[in-house]
């Protein structure tokens, strides 16, 4: 094949140009803004201290905004898994025409293409106090008055993080099972292998990586989230992005910077580590 | 015992497909609910009963007073979102190419793009912002909204390159080599052909992420707002259904994006099986 050296660095070129403007430029400037000085008034003032990350690690705030975190993420990764698993399970191995698996699989993600703030004001209508929810409960006399905390909670939020996220569950996984080849399972069963034994031995082991992609999406979409917060709590709950929301607020751009280089270690950690545990790249490539 | 893929349906088939059902029930439902809410009458409130049908909230959508600057939004937007597809797809399908080689940096290259990918919104928002700053430039939707949606965008159309030209074996533009074709004949007439699918689903993805897009618009797009984030200022200040008639039209031409480029893909697919 005719191959060129130089051809190859031209087409990768607009790609690193983009990359470099707009991603490594600027996570570089947050680094070094985190260490800036603020000043009412005028903002950003060059320095080197570590008042803003100091400030942030005594604050207890900042621990709660943290913890109440990684709460939602690990609840919402558990649904998110399970619920993604068995949907790729019964697409993959349930569904026998092939063009009807694909039409069923494009289903769940179209929601995917549409607007994520459009389909978290749609619960509205059926989660609030006169919601259809609550209405189909006074009416069936199971309760008594509505129930409050159906909207504008944890519990709205977490149904929030479901339904907008378990996409990138299913899709990674369903990857990972239309690989598998069904003569494993026919040999798992010949063996002897239990319907439970195949998926817990011959399954789950080979969707790995899916599983595994599907997490870093999660906890990165989740860890990052403040808008869902925001809209779903009602103002109620808070997360470690809300923290920087309310430093933006303020134009306290230094401690809204160190603010973000805490967050982006601890995701960047346990994206390091998920990729650990499967070579993710190589699973992409192939 | 047998394989759930052979002989008669096994009952986990009958749960499963209940669990699909109710998934799929929680995907669209609340979403179908707040299509139907947007055509209440005008006396109508935010959730049931309907108080009669009308088109009275669509109209109060594009004018001014009530709601926001609505149609300055959509403006920006859908140009916005054709930009960013445009070159979306240019550069990641020209990108994917060189990937399939190696070279000094594909790694690191690589990386940055995945890094992009899970770094979250908000943060790489802030690094644009300031960015701009320290160039002089102010923020505007053209420019620094363009390339933070490009820094969302660009992983996606990576990621979908390398699944596509993964199936294009380089032995279909030897063959073509071999044959006398030129570079541009064999791209031409060989590799365009194999990947079109995968560039329309790039496509797809550029529009629609870039369309869609808040937390990277949030601080990128300067003082004048994309839809995104008009609806988010709506959703504080507008407590009618002219809410829900803004998620109905948005959806629509997000439906309208997925409904062709799906259907073109099919289309292709189609023509191809006939041929062969």
């Amino acid at each position: 094949m005719k191959s060129n050296r130089l051809l190859t660095y031209l087409q990768v070129t607009p790609l690193f140009l983009v990359l470099l403007l707009f991603v490594i430029v600027p996570l570089a400037l947050v680094l070094i803004v985190s260490f800036f000085r603020y000043q009412m008034l005028v903002g950003l003032v060059p320095d080197f201290t570590f008042k803003n990350y100091i400030d942030l690690l005594s604050n207890p705030t900042s621990y709660k905004l943290y913890f109440s975190t990684i709460k939602f993420t690990l609840i919402v990764l558990a649904i998110t898994g399970v619920l993604g698993f068995w949907v790729a399970y019964f697409l993959v191995f349930h569904v026998r025409n092939l063009l009807v698996a694909i039409g069923l699989f494009l289903v769940c993600t179209v929601p995917f293409w549409t607007s994520n703030i459009i389909r978290m004001i749609s619960w509205r209508p059926v989660l609030g106090t006169e919601g259809l929810i609550n209405t189909a409960l006074l009416e069936s006399g199971l309760v008594g008055e509505p129930i409050s905390w159906l909207l504008f909670s944890d519990f709205a939020v977490i149904v929030a993080y479901v339904h907008l996220f378990t996409l990138f569950m299913i899709v990674p996984i369903f990857n990972a099972m239309a690989r598998i080849d069904k003569a494993l399972l026919e040999a798992a069963v010949d063996a002897g292998a239990t319907r439970w034994g195949v998926v817990w031995n011959v399954v789950l082991p080979l969707s790995k990586t899916g599983i595994a992609l599907g997490a870093v999406f999660v906890v990165t979409l989740v860890m990052g989230d403040f808008f869902v917060v925001a809209v779903m709590s009602g103002g109620l709950s808070g997360s470690a992005t809300s923290g920087i929301f309310n430093d933006l607020q303020f134009l306290n751009y230094p401690r809204a910077a160190a603010n973000a280089v805490v967050l982006l270690i601890i995701v960047l950690l346990i994206a390091t580590a998920i990729f650990r545990l499967v070579d993710v790249r190589k699973e992409l490539v192939r | 015992m047998s394989l759930p893929s052979q002989g008669r349906r096994p009952w986990t088939f009958y749960v499963l497909s209940v669990m699909f059902t109710l998934f799929v029930l929680f995907l669209y439902g609340p979403m179908f609910i707040m299509f139907i809410l947007s055509f209440q009458g005008p006396t109508g409130g935010l959730v049931f009963p309907m108080r009669g049908f009308s088109f009275t909230w669509f109209e109060a959508l594009f004018g001014q007073a009530r709601t926001g600057d609505v149609g300055g939004a959509f403006s920006r937007s859908l140009p916005l979102a054709l930009i960013v597809m445009v070159l979306t797809v240019l550069i990641s399908v020209t990108a994917g190419f060189a990937f399939r080689r190696r070279f000094v940096g594909s790694g690191f290259l690589f990386y940055t793009a995945v890094a992009s990918l899970i770094v979250p919104g908000l943060v790489l928002s802030i690094g644009i912002l300031v960015t701009a700053r320290f160039l002089g430039i102010p923020a505007r939707w053209w420019f620094t909204g363009l390339g933070a949606h490009l820094s969302w965008t660009l992983p996606f159309g990576l990621l979908i390159m390398f699944a596509i030209l993964g199936r294009l074996s380089p032995s279909y533009e030897e063959a073509a080599y071999d044959m006398g074709a030129t570079r541009w004949q064999t791209v031409r007439h060989v590799v365009i052909p194999i990947v079109f699918p995968g560039m329309i689903a790039v496509a797809l993805f550029g529009f629609t992420l870039s369309y869609d897009e808040f937390p990277r618009s949030w601080l990128t797009v300067g003082s004048l707002n994309t839809l995104p984030i008009e609806i988010w200022t709506m959703t504080t200040n507008v407590t009618s259904p002219a809410l829900y008639a803004l998620g109905t039209v948005t959806s629509a031409i997000s439906f309208v994006a997925i409904g062709l480029a799906i259907g073109s893909i099919a289309y292709i697919q189609h023509r191809r099986s006939k041929r062969t």
